[in-house]
């Protein structure tokens, strides 16, 4: 093996500004994605977990958002989508919008993510649902506060854990935003690999990223479990 | 709105076509390659030695916390330069995929093995079979049934990454999709095109391993 070891590079101007750059980038995306992956996912799960047809646009919504890869998925949102809108609308997306590829990055992710989350939310509901939504139900409580006051506070524990390995997948998956041109923390490393040949050293950097993020947010969210455990429920 | 033209998705289908079927290769190789690692790490963390038991947990978690478009820079960088010579993007996905995907399959398998009662292997001694034995032949038959779903589930998702080998130029479907788009300037057609049949393969193979479920579980 014949390689040129620089690890100074990483601490160099311009490339240490552009791993903060691509840092930044990358926990921007990622937050604004689980914003809407969280509202539009809890929505689709509770909707998901109702009695009556209603609940059926969950598994519609889900299927065609899993099937598809996301790769994929972000070229529609940033390609196709705006040619199918009405020509104003689609000039707007293309034209005027600040950081297009950005957005369509984080709605993309996001809508993409919701359809995840409304699976972890409709199996967190369902796993408290059985007995304690009659039980609320005869106790005179309507749907809506049952849900509310009853099934919602149980399930969300439930749901805390697959719920954060959720969360640390769109951290990884917004790495996919560079394909339409987002320079975020992976694309970042690639640039500086292609200048400096020291790709070692740059992917290096971004891997560290990567582990810390999953390690600060595993860590967090535990303690969080704790905090928010019923007293007597917790089996581990 | 209205001119759209999807004879192009008819006159370029050879070239897609051979695209597919490089995102099959992938898929297959990356799921045998990661099977039988994955099994082999799963083996590892619940083996009895520390040292391997901790390298292996590093392996698994430290793959699964990382990007699969990084992974697939590290090896695109790296296997050229551990060999001395430019072999090509294929290779080097190869190797990303199969890599990644056992840290992922080796999380499935373990839980199929620990999902099999402790009471089996000792059973199993008792009966005089040797550890390599009971495996083989009490464990893992019972351990498939346990994590058929997930395997097939993950298979799926596996296809679906393929498509990340866009990043390094290989011309799987999803890149051979995005060659015909933006050479004919079609982007809508083909890229519609291209969602539908990731669709129907998805659909279909998640259907399936459904129906192939169902029937394991009942004999």
């Amino acid at each position: 093996m014949n390689y040129a070891w620089n690890w100074s590079v990483l601490v160099q101007q311009p490339y240490l500004g552009w791993l903060l750059d691509g840092f930044k980038t990358t926990v921007w995306i990622s937050l604004a994605a689980w914003t809407i992956a969280l509202s539009a996912g809890g929505l689709l799960g509770v909707v998901g977990s109702l009695p009556g047809r209603i609940r059926l646009i969950t598994p519609a919504y889900v299927a065609v958002f899993r099937n598809v890869p996301l790769l994929l998925q972000l070229f529609i949102w940033f390609f196709v989508v705006p040619e199918l809108l009405p020509r104003d609308a689609g000039q707007w997306l293309k034209r005027d919008l600040p950081h297009p590829e950005a957005w369509t990055a984080v709605i993309g992710l996001g809508l993409f993510t919701a359809a995840r989350v409304a699976v972890q939310v409709r199996a967190g509901v369902r796993a408290v649902a059985t007995g304690q939504l009659a039980a609320a139900l005869a106790g005179g409580m309507r749907l809506a506060q049952a849900y509310r006051y009853v099934l919602l506070p149980q399930a969300l524990r439930v749901m805390l854990p697959p719920l954060t390995s959720e969360f640390l997948t769109v951290f990884k998956n917004s790495a996919l935003a560079l394909t339409i041109g987002v320079f975020d923390m992976t694309a970042q490393s690639r640039q500086i690999e292609s200048y400096t040949f020291n790709g070692f050293e740059a992917f290096t950097a971004a891997t560290a990223v990567y582990l810390l993020i999953a390690l600060t947010v595993t860590f967090g969210m535990r303690r969080l479990e704790v905090r928010l455990a019923i007293p007597g429920t917790r089996s581990a | 709105m209205g001119n759209f033209d999807f004879s192009v998705v008819v006159r370029s289908w050879p070239f897609l076509l051979e695209g597919l079927r490089l995102s099959a290769v992938l898929t297959l190789v990356a799921m045998a390659g990661g099977l039988v690692l994955g099994l082999m790490l799963a083996l590892a963390r619940l083996s009895r030695y520390r040292t391997l038991a901790t390298l292996a947990t590093l392996y698994v978690n430290g793959f699964r916390a990382v990007p699969l478009v990084l992974v697939i820079f590290w090896f695109y960088f790296l296997v050229p330069l551990v060999l001395g010579q430019s072999v090509g993007a294929l290779p080097s996905a190869l190797i990303a995929f199969t890599l990644f995907e056992a840290a992922y399959y080796s999380e499935i398998i373990r839980a199929g093995l620990q999902a099999v009662p402790r009471g089996q292997w000792q059973a199993a001694a008792a009966a005089g079979l040797r550890p390599a034995q009971t495996l083989r032949f009490v464990v893992l038959p019972q351990a498939l049934r346990h994590m058929l779903p997930l395997l097939l589930t993950q298979a799926v998702v596996l296809f679906q990454d393929t498509s990340l080998v866009y990043v390094i130029s290989l011309r799987d479907f999803m890149t051979s999709a995005g060659i015909v788009a933006n050479r004919d300037n079609r982007l809508v057609e083909v890229y519609m095109f291209a969602a539908l049949v990731y669709f129907i393969l998805c659909v279909s193979a998640s259907t399936a391993a459904h129906f192939l479920d169902k029937r394991w579980r009942r004999t």
